[in-house]
Order: C-alpha cells, then sequence, then structure tokens
C-alpha cells in the first residue's frame, strides 16, 4: 500500500524508518514539485498523527504540531506576539492551500520564499524533530541551512515548533506583484516589544532576500531604546549585511534591496501600533 | 484505521454518496475523481495549486484536489460542484445568483468560484467585498475580470427573477444551466473511457538539431501502441492559419526552431505512459536568437524569409515627415511590451476517433472549419472527411484558433483505428501555445499650436516567433489602427514581424492594437501635458467624428462613437480630478493618479472576406431549431446569436433549440475571432430569421406584421386579431429551412494601406484611477470607467461582462504579465491577476448604432482590452511623474522610474 496513514508518532517514525518513503502533510508542495510526474511509490500521511497536531500553552511558551495548518492556526486564540504568524499564515497560498499546507510542511520545503519562516525565526522558533533513534531540539535559524536544504535527516520527522514565552506584538508584510496566490518578492517580520514609547527589544527577520530568510541581530541590537521618530535615520544607514538578495523573473536584486528598507520600517512601525492598540 | 477499504481501493462520501473505487492511494485525488470516480466537474487547470479550478469540499473545507492525494480523503466527505448544486441550498441560491449577474462565461472556473463560495456562505462570515474575495483569492478567472463573480456571491440570497426579452434585453446566458450544475464538458471531459494517451516528445532547447534512437524497440520494450513522428503524416506535415504562411509542421523535422516545439509522440495506456523511460533522442543545441534584435544577421528560420522578417505592413496618408516637421509641438517615444500568455484556465485538449475513412475529433477550439481544413492537409483527406465536434471551451482570447492538440490524436487514432486523448499539462501549454506578439515601437505624433493633431510617425517591430500563425494580421492590423481613433491626416506607420527561436506570437484579443495602443496614448499624454491641454479634452478635440477620414481614408458617415464615448467619461473624469487633487495635497507616501485612453477596432478581417452562415429550420412536429456554428468560448455567442435570431423571425428566445457547433451539422460560421461573431454571424442569424419568418407568414397567408408563436398545437399566425394555424409541409429533417450567410463589405487596400479595410469599427474609452506607493513603487487600482460604444448592446448584461474580462486582461498586461521562454511557464510564475487585483468596473454603453451591423450593433470582444493598459499607465505617470516604457510596469520598474525622474 503505497500511502501509509499512521495514527501515532510510533507507528510514522516504524514507517519512515524504513527508508523509502516520503512523509507527505498537506501535499502542497509536494504535489507542485512533481511537476507533471508521477507520485513517490511510498509515501507516509503525517495529518493523521496525533501528537503532531494542535496549539498548546506550555510553561516555557507556546507548542505547535507539526501537522497544524495555516487555517488551524488562524483559528486559534493566540497573543499579539502571533500576530504576524498570523499575518503570514494569510499570505500562504490561497484558502485552499491554507486549508490543507500544514507548518512543518512550510519549514521542510525550505523554500527562501516560504511564508511562515520569517514569522517563525522572529519569534525565535525552535522545532522538534523525532526520530525512530530519539529526538532532537534545534533553533529554526539553524534547522534551515539553505534554498531547499535542512537538517532533516532521513527517518526524520519535524514533530513540533516550540515559541518561547514574549511580551510584544508581531507584524508581516508582504510584498507582491499581485493580491493573493503570489510568491514573495520580500517579506519581512517583526516582533516588537515597546516599554515607554521605545523599543526594548526588537526581533526582525527578512525572506527572499537570501538562500534563506535571515535575522537581522546588527538592527536589532540598533533599535533598542529608540523611538519610532528615530526609525527613518537608523534604516537609511543600516547595510543589511545579513541579506545577500538575487534577481530573478520577480524582480532584480536592487530592487529588493531597496524595497527591503521600506518594508522593514513598516513592519516595525506596525507592530508597535498594534502594541500600543492592544495595551490602549 | 477504522474504514479500510479493500486493497487498491478508496472509500469515501462523494457527494452524499458512500463510494468505493479502485485507484492509487498516491494518485493526485482531482485525477482519481474525475478518471475514476466520474465527476468530470472536477477541473485541472494547473495540478500546482495556482489555479483553484479543481477545488472541492473535503470534510468542508475548499482544498485543490490537485494537491491532495486520494488515500488521505478514505473515510472522509468530498463535495464537488455538481453535487453541490443539486443539493446544498446555499449552492442552489449562487446558481440562481451566477445566472442573474452571468458571473459564468466560459465556465471553466465556475466548479473552483461555487465550491469555494459554498464554503463562505456556510461559514456564515459577513458577506462584504473583501470577505468574498479572500474566500475566492484562489481561483483564477480569465474571462470575467471577477467583478461579476463578486456581485453574484454578495447578491447569493436575492430573489430577483431572470430578465426575459429579445434584442436589447439584459437574458441570462442560455448555456448558463450547465455551466452552473457541473454538467458542461469541456475539451479532456469528453474523452472516450478507452481511448489511449497520447503524450508529446518536445524539445528542450530554444534551438536543436535531434537523431531518434531505436524507436521501434523503445515502443516494444515499454509496451506502447505507436510512436508518432514526421514520417508517420499520411499529408503534409505544416498548418497554418493565414494562406500562404502555412509553416508549422506537426512533427519538426531535422532541427526544432523554439523550446517545447514537438519532435515525436507516444501512444499507449496511461499506465504504459507513467512507467516509460527516456525518450531515445539525442539533442544538438544550436544557437538561438530570442528577440528581433540581430534577427537580420541570425539564422534564417525559414528559408523563403531573408533576414527573417516574415512580412511587414504599411499605411501612409498625406505627408508624415512635413507635417512633422512643421508641427508647433513634437512629442517622440520608445516603448516595448512582453509576450502575453492568454492564460485561459482550461489547457488544450483533443480526442479523436476513426469512423472508416473519416476520422472524427472533438476538441476545445476557436475555428471548427479552419481546424478542419487544416487537419484534412495534414491527413491527406477531403475536408469533408474530417469531423470536428467543439467542446465547451474553457477560454480561448485567440490562441485556440491554432491547431495544436488536434493533430496529435487524429494521427493516433488513424493509424491505430482506437480512440486517442490529449490534455495539455499547463507547462506544455504556456511553452507551445502562441503568444501575443512582443513589440518594440517607436512613434512620433506632432499637433499645432491649437491642439491639432498634424501628423504622425509608427514605426513597430514585431517579436513574431518561430511560425506564422496570425503574425501576418498582426502586421496589417497595427498600421491600420496606430493612429487610434482620431483624425490624423499626415500619418506614416510601419510594422514588421520578425521570427525568432521562441513559441509563435499568433492571435491575442486585439491583434497587436493593444500594444500600438500603449505607445499612442502615452504619447497623447505627454503632446496634452506640452500643449497645456486637459488630456481629456485634448482627446476629444483631436478625436474622429461621422464625416472623418480615417488614416485609410475610409469615412464613416454614422456610427463613429468616440465623440460620445469621452463625453460620456467627462463628469467622472473631472469627479476624478477632484478626488485625486484633494488625496494628494494631504498624501506625501502614496499619490493618486488618473488616466485615460482611447481605442478602436476594425470588426472582421482585414480587406478579406470572412463570411459566416446560420441555418435553421423547423421540423414537421414544429420545432424550431437553430444550427449554430460560431463557437460560444464564453463571451456569448450562444445567447447573442440566438437573441438575433429569435427578434428577426418574431418569437422569444424560448422558442429556439440551438444545435451545434459540429462541422457535419452546423455551417461555417467562421471562427471566433476579431470581434466578428455578433456582427458578421449575427447578421446572418438575423437574415436567416427574417428568411424564416417570411416562408412561415407566406404559409399562413398573413402579412408582414402577423405573429408568430410556436406552441403545442403548431406555429399559430396572429394578423389583425385572427389567428391561423400553419399547415407545415412534409420534409426531412426540416418541413422549413432557411440558410443565410453574410459577409462583410470591406475593400483591398492599395500599397499605401488606402481603402475600407473594415465594415465596422468599435471604438472605446476608459479612465483608470489608482494609487501608487511611492517608496515600494506597488500600485492599487481604485476604479476604471470605461465607455464603449457596441453600436447596440444586443444584451448589455453580456456586455458588461466582455468589457469587464477585457478590462482585466489590460490590466495583467500593463501590470504583472510577462512570459518569459524557459522561465514563466506555470501559473506562479507568469501571473495573472486575481480577484484582488480588478477594481469596481463602471461600464457607460454608448449605442451610436452602426449602418452595417445587425439592429446596429457592432463587434466588442478585442476592444474591451484596448484602452485599459495605456489608461493604467497614463494614470501612473500622474501619480508619480514617472513614465513606463516598457512593460509590464512591475513594482521595479515603477520604483527605479520614480527614483529616476523618468518622463
Amino acid at each position: 500500500m503505497p500511502l501509509h496513514r499512521p495514527d501515532t508518532l510510533d507507528a510514522a517514525l516504524a514507517l519512515m524508518g524504513r527508508g523509502g518513503a516520503q512523509a507527505l502533510g498537506g501535499g502542497t508542495d509536494l504535489y507542485p514539485a512533481l511537476r507533471d510526474g508521477v507520485p513517490p511509490a511510498e509515501l507516509v500521511d503525517l495529518t493523521g498523527v496525533a501528537e503532531l497536531r494542535g496549539m498548546t500553552r506550555e510553561a516555557e511558551g507556546w507548542r505547535i504540531g507539526g501537522a497544524t495548518t495555516w487555517s488551524a492556526l488562524l483559528r486559534a486564540d493566540l497573543p499579539p506576539l502571533f500576530d504576524g504568524l498570523k499575518a503570514a499564515a494569510r499570505e500562504v497560498g490561497s484558502v485552499q492551500i491554507q486549508n490543507a499546507g500544514t507548518v512543518a510542511g512550510n519549514l521542510c520545503n525550505a523554500s527562501p520564499a516560504a511564508d511562515g519562516v520569517p514569522a517563525l525565526l522572529a519569534l525565535d522558533a525552535e522545532v522538534g524533530l523525532a526520530s525512530a533513534a530519539g529526538t532532537r531540539r534545534l533553533p529554526l535559524a539553524e534547522f534551515i541551512t539553505g534554498p531547499r536544504a535542512t537538517l532533516l535527516v532521513p527517518g526524520e520527522i519535524l514533530t513540533e515548533i516550540y515559541i518561547p514565552g514574549a511580551k510584544g506584538c508581531g507584524a508581516f508584510l508582504k510584498l507582491g506583484a499581485r493580491k493573493y496566490l503570489v510568491i514573495s518578492i520580500a517579506m519581512v517580520a517583526a516582533v516588537i516589544e515597546v516599554e515607554a514609547g521605545r523599543i526594548a527589544r526588537a526581533r526582525i527577520a527578512v525572506g527572499a532576500c537570501a538562500p534563506v530568510a535571515r535575522r537581522l541581530p546588527d538592527l536589532e541590537a540598533g533599535l533598542r531604546g529608540k523611538s519610532v521618530a528615530e526609525l527613518s535615520e537608523i534604516l537609511r544607514d543600516y547595510p543589511f549585511p545579513e541579506l545577500a538578495p538575487i534577481g530573478d523573473v520577480r524582480a532584480p536584486a536592487a530592487y529588493r534591496d531597496d524595497a527591503v528598507r521600506t518594508l522593514v520600517a513598516r513592519a516595525i512601525t506596525t507592530a508597535m501600533e498594534q502594541e500600543a492598540a492592544h495595551v490602549a | 484505521m477504522s474504514l479500510d477499504a479493500p486493497q487498491g481501493h478508496i472509500g469515501f462520501t462523494l457527494n452524499g454518496a458512500e463510494i468505493t473505487v479502485p485507484a492509487d492511494s498516491t494518485a493526485r485525488l482531482s485525477e482519481v475523481l474525475r478518471e475514476v470516480a466520474g465527476a468530470k466537474d472536477v477541473k485541472i487547470g494547473c495540478n500546482a495549486g495556482d489555479c483553484g479550478a479543481c477545488t472541492v469540499l473535503v470534510d468542508g473545507a475548499p482544498v485543490c484536489a490537485c494537491l491532495m492525494a486520494a488515500g488521505q480523503v478514505q473515510g472522509h466527505i468530498v463535495e464537488t460542484q455538481s453535487g453541490l448544486a443539486a443539493e446544498d441550498p446555499h449552492a442552489r441560491r449562487l446558481v440562481r445568483s451566477f445566472q442573474r449577474h452571468q458571473a459564468a462565461q466560459c465556465g471553466i472556473c465556475t466548479p473552483g468560484m461555487m465550491v469555494s463560495a459554498v464554503a463562505l456562505l456556510r461559514s456564515g462570515t459577513a458577506l462584504s467585498e473583501e470577505s468574498v474575495a479572500d474566500a475566492l483569492g484562489g481561483v483564477l478567472c480569465r474571462c470575467t475580470g471577477y467583478r461579476k463573480i463578486v456581485a453574484a456571491v454578495l447578491d447569493a440570497s436575492g430573489t430577483e427573477p431572470l430578465t426575459e426579452g429579445g434584442v436589447g434585453a439584459p437574458i441570462a446566458r442560455l448555456d448558463g444551466g450547465p455551466k452552473l450544475s457541473g454538467e458542461e464538458r469541456f475539451g479532456d471531459d469528453v474523452a472516450p473511457a478507452d481511448a489511449l494517451t497520447v503524450r508529446v516528445i518536445r524539445s528542450p532547447y530554444h534551438r536543436a538539431g535531434f537523431r531518434f534512437g531505436e524507436l521501434e524497440a523503445f515502443r516494444e520494450a515499454n509496451g506502447l501502441d505507436l510512436i508518432l513522428t514526421a514520417a508517420d503524416i499520411p499529408g503534409e506535415n505544416r498548418f497554418g492559419v493565414i494562406p500562404g504562411f502555412e509553416d508549422q509542421p506537426v512533427f519538426a523535422e531535422g532541427e526544432t526552431r523554439f523550446k517545447g516545439e514537438a519532435v515525436a509522440a507516444v501512444v499507449g495506456t496511461q499506465e504504459a505512459l507513467d512507467a516509460m523511460a527516456a525518450f531515445p533522442v539525442v539533442w544538438e543545441e544550436r544557437p538561438a536568437i530570442l528577440t528581433p534584435e540581430g534577427a537580420e544577421s541570425a539564422a534564417q528560420l525559414h528559408q523563403s524569409r531573408a533576414e527573417n522578417v516574415m512580412c511587414r505592413g504599411y499605411v501612409a496618408r498625406g505627408d508624415a515627415d512635413a507635417a512633422l516637421k512643421g508641427a508647433a509641438h513634437v512629442v517622440s517615444g520608445r516603448f516595448s511590451t512582453g509576450f502575453i500568455e492568454h492564460g485561459y484556465i482550461e489547457p488544450e485538449a483533443a480526442s479523436a476517433h476513426r469512423v472508416g475513412d473519416r476520422i472524427e475529433i472533438s476538441c476545445c477550439t476557436q475555428a471548427p472549419y479552419m481546424n478542419r481544413d487544416g487537419l484534412a492537409t495534414i491527413m491527406g483527406l477531403a475536408p469533408e472527411a474530417v469531423r470536428i465536434l467543439p467542446t465547451a471551451v474553457g477560454g480561448g482570447f485567440g490562441s485556440k484558433l491554432d491547431l495544436t492538440a488536434q493533430p496529435y490524436v487524429a494521427l493516433a487514432a488513424w493509424h491505430l483505428n482506437r480512440p486517442a486523448r490529449i490534455t495539455y499539462t499547463r507547462t506544455e501549454s504556456i511553452s507551445t501555445s502562441t503568444k501575443r506578439h512582443p513589440s518594440d515601437m517607436v512613434m512620433e505624433i506632432g499637433a499645432d499650436a491649437d491642439g491639432r493633431i498634424v501628423g504622425a510617425r509608427f514605426d513597430g517591430v514585431f517579436n513574431t516567433g518561430a511560425y506564422a500563425s496570425w503574425g501576418p494580421t498582426v502586421a496589417n492590423r497595427v498600421p491600420i489602427h496606430a493612429s487610434g481613433p482620431y483624425r490624423t491626416p499626415n500619418y506614416q506607420a510601419k510594422s514588421a514581424g520578425i521570427h525568432t527561436n521562441t513559441s509563435p506570437a499568433g492571435a491575442f484579443r486585439g491583434f497587436g492594437v493593444p500594444q500600438s495602443a500603449v505607445a499612442q496614448e502615452q504619447l497623447y499624454d505627454m503632446l496634452a501635458e506640452r500643449l497645456g491641454l486637459d488630456r481629456l479634452e485634448f482627446r476629444r478635440r483631436n478625436c474622429l467624428t461621422n464625416g472623418d477620414p480615417t488614416v485609410t481614408g475610409q469615412v464613416f458617415e454614422t456610427g463613429m462613437g468616440i465623440d460620445a464615448c469621452l463625453d460620456a467619461l467627462k463628469p467622472h473624469w473631472d469627479r476624478a480630478q477632484a478626488e485625486v487633487a484633494a488625496f494628494n495635497a494631504s498624501h506625501e507616501d502614496r499619490k493618486r493618479g488618473i488616466g485615460v485612453a482611447a481605442g478602436w477596432y476594425g470588426c472582421g478581417n482585414t480587406s478579406m472576406s470572412n463570411p459566416s452562415t446560420i441555418r435553421a429550420g423547423v421540423t414537421p412536429k414544429g420545432t424550431l431549431m437553430l444550427h449554430q456554428g460560431a463557437v460560444d468560448i464564453g463571451q456569448g455567442s450562444n445567447t447573442v446569436i440566438t437573441q438575433i435570431f429569435a427578434e428577426a423571425l418574431g418569437v422569444p428566445v424560448s422558442a429556439v433549440t440551438r444545435v451545434g457547433p459540429d462541422t457535419d451539422i452546423t455551417p461555417d460560421a467562421g471562427k471566433t475571432s476579431a470581434s466578428r461573431q455578433t456582427y458578421i454571424s449575427g447578421n446572418a442569424a438575423r437574415l436567416c430569421g427574417a428568411a424564416l419568418r417570411a416562408q412561415i407568414l407566406r404559409l399562413g397567408n398573413v402579412s408582414d406584421a402577423a405573429e408568430i408563436a410556436f406552441t403545442e398545437e403548431g406555429i399559430l399566425l396572429t394578423d389583425g386579431g385572427t389567428t391561423v394555424r400553419v399547415e407545415l409541409p412534409p420534409g426531412a429533417p426540416y418541413a422549413l429551412e432557411a440558410i443565410e450567410s453574410y459577409d462583410p463589405p470591406t475593400t483591398p487596400l492599395d500599397p499605401n494601406g488606402q481603402g475600407d479595410p473594415y465594415a465596422v469599427f468599435g471604438t472605446a474609452a476608459q479612465i483608470c484611477e489608482l494609487e501608487v506607493d511611492l517608496a515600494l513603487g506597488t500600485v492599487k487600482l481604485r476604479r476604471i470607467v470605461a465607455a464603449h460604444d457596441v453600436g447596440k448592446a444586443i444584451n448589455p448584461l453580456l456586455v458588461e461582462g466582455q468589457i469587464e474580462g477585457g478590462v482585466a486582461q489590460g490590466i495583467g498586461m500593463a501590470l504583472m504579465e510577462e512570459f518569459l521562454p524557459g522561465r514563466t511557464e506555470n501559473l506562479h510564475d507568469y501571473l495573472i491577476p486575481t480577484i484582488g487585483d480588478v477594481p469596481p468596473i463602471d461600464t457607460l454603453l454608448v449605442e451610436s448604432g452602426d449602418a452595417h451591423g445587425p439592429y446596429g450593433a457592432k463587434g466588442l470582444g478585442e476592444h474591451c482590452l484596448i484602452p485599459t493598459a495605456p489608461a493604467v499607465l497614463n494614470a501612473i505617470a500622474h501619480a508619480t511623474g514617472a513614465r513606463i516604457h516598457h512593460l509590464p510596469a512591475t513594482p521595479d520598474k515603477i520604483r527605479a522610474a520614480i527614483l529616476s525622474g523618468t518622463t
């Protein structure tokens, strides 16, 4: 039987551990990647695995089951910290894609333009991996190593995503050439914690402007203690050493370079405004 | 698993019925639903989640069936359009609302739209334009421009009855029922279950030599039924659409001229093709040219076409050089546009079976008789030995005029004497079908000190790709139209179609005119600015009016309605001017702008005969039959031709039963192209209706004023208060029959392009209101106001649908669309507008009548999109000062133009 549908993690790991089978989530990346070819001979459907489902509040933060769909994430009752992640979820393909596509699938597919990655990076997400040999936990920033490349080893499953608890509010902006169903030219996620009108902590990640989505640690450090009024000057001078945009069918590199400055400023501003609104 | 189905089977609930079907559980759900469960209402447009046509509900949630493993629905509930339309109360309301609003045109996206809308209505979400767009944003439509779909969903609970009536009444599409119930059958839907599948082997290089390995050994080893190459063509290995330019081979011989060109085809069961090893062909990549630049010195693509020039076009009137020299103000500029893909959601599909010494081909086509004759040449058969059975067409826009998939299935079915089928993949469709010609245009326009145009010069180079297709039409049409609908006493326009190693450029809504309008209408804005004149007023001052000669010297004494179109826009222009000024005074990082542009288009072939024939009959039992062969590709000819026929006969449309299209039973109504069906086939239908009316009245011996009624008791004629029943004579199949043809009166053009190329011109002018984010270069369209002189709107509802759909394609051309050979061969790299990219569109109908059109109607299809792109570009320039010369105006280009201060 080429499509296995385990309902427990142990069963899924046993199937994946035999080798040869490919993991299947919502299929929204796997099937397009076939182009018009025939499906793989053996698939393990992870969407029915109980341990991979649901979102829970834990002592240190939140746990998102790997097979959580973007639609399920959007329906979840989450604090403003997750506003950026939810905004990103709304930008994943279309409603059809959000209903099927999973968070783990988006991360394991490791597209440089994956909508979910910048928002999760800005939340300091970690991923939980499991295999027959045991489990491990890695920062998302380390897990994705390049375009379509991760540290996932054969037989391993991305079981969950951990988000450490924090104050602040998230925002996400996607730049594309049309409204729906669009692959990013660039995107920015920001999580900002404000104290007394000034940035207490900024976490910013940019997607589609480097082989993998990147956090901007130097900028984040430079923003500490600053007010909105100082944003434009800081961004004007920031060299964005973390980014290396390319030119492709969607836009030339120079445009990405230019646009990302505006997007970062707006994402920070949006997050700060939303934070103010939530506090009010 | 508690709901295990037998090994190799999947059990689920499909539209309320529990079914168990044999299926590979990793196969795409869409394939299993269509091919095994028979749910042909699930459409496949891309196999990548890019178009949403295959949307179904799984446990109530809309998903793309093409992205789901069939086994994942084991034990779950699947609902599709046909099931919903039959049983679900929300869907049944949507069916009525979609009909009321004409929200389905071709109908190929309708399943995806309706299924998505049902999920929205079930969710109880408050309906707003935004919530509808969010819910339907994952489904692409290329026909409607989305506005009527949004309106239909918002009005789902409305109860207004459908309109009834003849010419002039906004009646619902007569062929709308099956499109909304899920019963409509498109190209792939009619493939016989026992058909073998054909797969085409195509060149991976823009230009390549090739050598086959051992084909017969490969065929046997892979269990294939047949391998087709050029050697298997019984007739001629070439086809085309313009006499003298039939230059495209079915299978390349010796060398391929573009990436995706066919060299061979394999025929077998789907299983054999899926398991097939790599096809034995060795490629030798050769240097290729992809743009006309340098084409004159590149390797010649066709022996008889020196310097790779396919053909040239020329129109000259007066003395353009002298007029421009003497002009008070002259503007000039260079503008370019790229390849545009038609982007219909239904890929090319065909199936064939051999019936004795005849071959029958079912296919989605815009030109059944041209297909028939082209296939006859390829097959070495008489045209009468080929039967074309057009299916419903899931969008055409020009590209489904040419032969594509048909020859492969015809050859396979002919040689094997078994049915054969093929459906192009999305990549195959985009990489091999014809495109809108890329253009590189230089234009110069001069005006006197009073702002009157004194002369214009135009030189356009068009990349016509590897084969001629409709390139000669573009080369001929552009010089006639490049003046725009304006008095231009001194004029010289040249065009050239240049061969390159790309997919052939052919027919696409407007045949080159949308491209030349991009140059001319932007220069008009620059000239108005130079003159210090209001841009609308400048156009009004120069537009053609009745009695003015066009650039070919043709004079229309009536029906030149562009002045009325521009006048109709005036209040909207004034309102928008004030709104823009107020907004811009208080905003720094976003600026609004408005643009206006006009356009014109001659209906039918250029100075060439292109008749249509319509046949009607009354059976001995008194049933009225209309043989309607003008293919309805969504634009509405089934409805409009019937309305015209019924009006001329003097009966309600409900009395008419349509037959066809089918080349065995419907006479040739020509191609669905060049905005000719309403005008030309409409005239044939009018003549046919009138002829049949005369016969019936004669039989009843009543006056011309008599009323005809088709009733269960037979045909009743009421005249002056008396009613008589017509005694029908015996006859088979018809007791009464009428066949009438119409061919537009045109004259040949002289060497300077002077003459009457078209009997009818339609004109239009549009305003675009938009907002530009200056820091990002992104554009948000706010409104389009479209004024169109349609002569007489046979069906105002369908007219609006054409306009909105054309505008949406113009938006795509202006802002996002460009086919890059080898690079944008899918619907996520090649972007067409989504439901969120088309703003409200206000249609202003101008009915100036026409000397030739049926009831004064002109054609409309192409006109809708001609003004849109330049109106958008003019609005961008108005908002930002940045003038975009090279389309599409993507955010990066707009931002760069803003930064460099380009004007």
